[in-house]
């Protein structure tokens, strides 16, 4: 079949899609990056390199840290919640497990600002939670829970766990129960197996998920500004803030090629992960 | 073989993890039935907010704005992804490059991709409004659909087409009689899967809008309520807006049992 | 196959550029912040001319800035923006040098109203609104403030309770009016005297927000806020306890203007429409609605006195409003201005 034309036909229209409202657009970023922003916005020709230097600048620097921070740790209590929910679905009876996982999936496909709404009306200080509190009887006042940056972290983690939960599930599935009766058999306790035999070859999975949830709350803009209160800046909201008000395009864009070199930077230390654990599977099964 | 106790752990992992993900999406759907509107207080059962829905005009517009971004995009990331998967299937032997192509779509963070084609239909000069909504919502819903279809390309037997071929087909008859017939329930589900995402998309359809009302898409139009402050309409609103997604996501996955979308 | 690719590549963009060619006639389009003119205002003015306008809306002056630096003004008609920012349209070209001829109601402006500093002539903007920018409070719930230093450094009682306009400008002229500096000052030392004051007030606040701030005051998430006095009526409307006040250190004197785009496809039925919003009868109806002053003497001169009695801001005369200084487009120190923003919210 190597001789083949036929299916680049059909795979022709696709790619010059993809090439024409995605490459072209992504190169041109990158080129934008490298220009100079006019006194009142819009674009100078004339190349530069202080966009690029200016990420590194010690305040863009620093909010960069910050959102990596909070990324980092909606991205890690997402893969403990999704993790642990994962397992508990994978121990489940066969024939229940598809659909504890398909509710489990199903609010990450509803509307991503709904999500993020509904946290408003539970958190604002005359919310939910509030009265329920009041009206468990508890006196005096509640510090504000929105507009926080535990309130971002608790947005972000919502709205991505059910993909972490897909991602664990995965490798969870696949295991082999044999090998842990095994282990088991061999007089390991249940928490030798998961720490020893479990967790290691279900790290892919995690790490997928981990990667996820780390760059879409990285170039998150929407939770920051709706649960954070405008008081925190993700690099998403530089990139926003950058396009659609300072109106310094060059800059945005250098930011956002910060944002692809960030992801695949991670997604290749994912793929150096998955190998790993293919590598360790192999060992075990030989 | 997990004792009692550990089973029982796992239930209640299970059961805290599930009011997680359906309690603030419970409260929503509620309090869109709630007369008063507040979650301070129930003050009995009510359709009338959906009823203000109705007469919202901003909203139905922005309603069919939606649809429109959606069932086109739908059309034509359908008919480019499926034969995409076909074709990359065909072949098999596919580069790295090609596969990085494919996969970009889905994993690209939209705020880059939105503003990738801002810039790029601003350079060019192309005026925007929901059609360049749609040419970019195809962008990535392609690549979905072409995921959907390529998973159950995997378990095709390709022995049916050499098959029609030997028997003198050619090969767009092949297509058409048996390649796209054993594969329409997976095209279908990856329709629904991209109108879905459609649906839902904010924020690049924010950044490639037009001027004007033309081309405010529903989720804009959340965005702009939820920015002047909390009112009951939303609640009805976002409780309309899940049930779509949730319909279509359902139909999806009966539709292509085995495989749930994103896996 | 490159070649082939390339090709293909020109293609696709030709076939898009073709795409941008305008297929149907479009309305007239005029952008302005929600519930800032009357419900039917479009409505009316299209029954009364026979032209067919629409309305779309913005949350901010930047939002539908950067729509418009986007599109170099394509699309839209008539823009209703805060002053600093019909500078920025000024300068960048994008306006349309008005002719008076065709704006009769012109004549309607108070006299203060034509030789404002950012447009002296009402070359290319016409105002539609002014005001100050003070405090919003819930008098039941906190003491009387009386400096921008009430909400800057709150006492504890308040602390987490009040916000801040999320505006680059009119957050740094918060900190430089407490400071004694012009709301214009890009000294980098003052400037960073002002930084550090908000960046301590940041430690103090509920939110930034200038879109839902008197709602928050209503519901009593927030009980001192930073605000512009028409919006400020909003809240009084709900809650007679919400006050507005002016800070002894004073406030800036703002300007919400019309301008028409040079861009604009509809340049008649354009100037239709702001001559329209200047008629007094109608200028009226929307400072009687929108609870905002008018720069519109026949209109205001007709306001009901009562009206003005619940709303004391109503009644503040041009020239007092005129002590304070306008906010002025800052040209290139704009970009110091907005690192300056970014360097308090990474606090």
């Amino acid at each position: 079949m190597s001789t083949d034309r036929r299916p680049m036909i059909l795979m022709t229209p696709a790619m010059l899609w993809l090439f024409g409202l995605m490459v072209v657009p992504c190169v041109l970023i990158l080129v934008l990056a490298f220009f100079r922003r006019g006194v009142y916005g819009g674009i100078e020709y004339t190349v530069t390199l202080e966009n690029l230097a200016l990420v590194f600048d010690p305040l863009y620097f620093k909010i960069f840290l910050k959102s990596a921070g909070i990324a980092g740790l909606s991205a890690a209590i997402a893969c403990v919640l999704g993790y642990a929910a994962a397992y508990a679905i994978a121990a489940m009876p066969r024939r229940h497990q598809s659909m504890l996982l398909f509710f489990a999936v199903l609010p990450f496909w509803s509307n991503y600002l709904v999500r993020t709404y509904a946290w408003i009306v539970l958190l604002n200080r005359e919310g939910l939670i509030v009265n329920l509190a009041r009206w468990l009887g508890f006196e005096g006042e509640l510090p504000s829970m929105l507009y926080s940056e535990q309130a971002v972290i608790i947005g972000l983690v919502y709205n991505y766990l059910p993909f972490v939960i897909l991602s664990c599930y995965a490798p969870l599935s696949r295991l082999n129960p044999d090998i842990s009766e095994a282990s088991r058999d061999l007089g390991a306790s249940g928490w030798t197996t998961f720490r020893r035999v479990t967790l290691p070859m279900t790290v892919p999975g995690i790490a997928t998920g981990f990667v996820f949830v780390f760059v879409l709350s990285i170039g998150n803009f929407v939770t920051p500004a709706l649960l954070g209160g405008g008081q925190f800046q993700m690099i998403g909201n530089l990139v926003y803030a950058q396009f659609l008000t300072a109106n310094d395009w060059p800059f945005g864009a250098a930011l956002s090629m910060v944002l692809i070199a960030v992801m695949l930077g991670l997604l290749m230390l994912q793929a150096v992960v998955a190998e790993r654990a293919s590598g360790r599977k192999g060992a075990q099964n030989g | 073989m997990a004792d009692r106790n550990t089973f029982r752990l796992m239930l209640i992992i299970l059961g805290v993890i599930f009011a997680f993900l359906y309690i603030p999406i419970s409260v929503l759907v509620g309090l869109s039935f709630n007369e008063g509107g507040l979650p301070t207080a129930w003050t009995g059962f009510s359709f009338k907010w959906y009823g203000a829905l109705l007469e919202n005009e901003d909203i139905l517009k922005a309603a069919g704005n939606t649809l429109i971004v959606a069932i086109f995009s739908t059309l034509l990331s359908t008919l480019l992804g499926s034969l995409l998967a076909i074709g990359v299937e065909i072949r098999r032997r596919n580069g790295k490059w090609l596969e990085t192509l494919i996969f970009a779509p889905m994993i690209i963070p939209d705020i880059v991709l939105a503003i990738a084609l801002l810039s790029f239909f601003s350079l060019i000069g192309v005026k925007m409004g929901l059609h360049t909504i749609i040419v970019s919502h195809v962008v990535f819903n392609l690549a979905f659909v072409c995921a959907v279809v390529r998973a159950r390309l995997k378990n095709f037997d390709w022995s049916i087409v050499e098959a029609s071929a030997d028997l003198g087909a050619s090969t767009f008859t092949t297509l058409k009689r048996v390649i796209i017939p054993v594969l329409m329930p997976a095209i279908v589900a990856g329709a629904l899967l991209a109108f879905t995402l459609s649906v839902d998309e904010f924020i690049i359809a924010f950044f490639t809008a037009g001027a004007g009302r033309a081309s405010i898409t529903l989720p804009m139009q959340i965005f702009a309520m939820i920015r002047f402050g909390v009112t009951p309409e939303i609640n009805a609103l976002a409780t309309l807006v899940m049930a779509v997604s949730v319909i279509a996501l359902a139909l999806s996955q009966r539709l292509n049992k085995g495989g749930l979308p994103g896996q | 196959m490159i070649r082939h690719t390339l090709h293909s590549g020109v293609c696709l963009t030709v076939t898009l550029a073709a795409m941008a060619a305008p297929v149907l006639a479009e309305p007239l389009t005029v952008s302005n912040w929600d519930g800032y003119m009357a419900a039917d205002a479009i409505d009316t003015f299209n029954a009364a001319t026979g032209n067919e306008a629409e309305l779309v809306l913005h949350a901010t002056n930047e939002e539908i800035m950067g729509k418009l630096i986007a599109s170099k003004g394509a699309g839209y008609d008539v823009v209703f923006v805060s002053s600093p920012f019909a500078e920025v349209l000024h300068n960048l070209g994008l306006a349309e040098e008005l002719d008076h001829d065709k704006i009769p109601n012109i004549a309607n402006l108070y006299t203060e109203a034509t030789e404002l500093p950012h447009d002296p002539g009402n070359v290319f903007s016409l105002p539609y609104a002014w005001g100050t920018t003070g405090l919003c409070y819930r008098s039941d719930l906190v003491a009387e403030p009386t400096s921008w230093y009430d909400l800057l450094e709150p006492t504890e009682t308040v602390s987490g309770k009040t916000t801040m306009l999320a505006t680059d400008r009119w957050l740094l002229a918060a900190g430089q009016l407490a400071l004694g500096y012009s709301v214009n000052e890009t000294d980098p030392d003052k400037m960073a005297e002002v930084r550090d004051l908000l960046i301590k007030a940041k430690g103090t606040l509920l939110a930034y927000d200038d879109t839902t701030f008197y709602a928050k005051l209503v519901s009593g998430e927030a009980e001192l806020v930073q605000a512009w006095d028409g919006w400020c009526n909003y809240g009084i409307g709900e809650n007679a306890d919400i006050t507005y006040m002016i800070p002894t250190e004073g406030s800036d004197l703002w300007v919400d203007t019309m301008v028409i785009l040079k861009a604009s496809e509809h340049k008649d039925a354009a100037y239709a429409f702001v001559n329209y919003i200047l008629d007094a009868e109608n200028h009226r109806w929307a400072a009687e609605n929108i609870l905002y002053k008018v720069p519109n003497k026949a209109a205001m001169d007709g306001v009901d006195p009562a009206l003005i009695e619940t709303y004391p801001n109503m009644g503040m005369a041009p020239a007092d409003m005129l002590k304070f200084e306008q906010l002025r487009d800052v040209g290139a120190a704009q970009r110091d201005y907005s690192r300056l923003v970014s360097e308090i919210k990474a606090n």
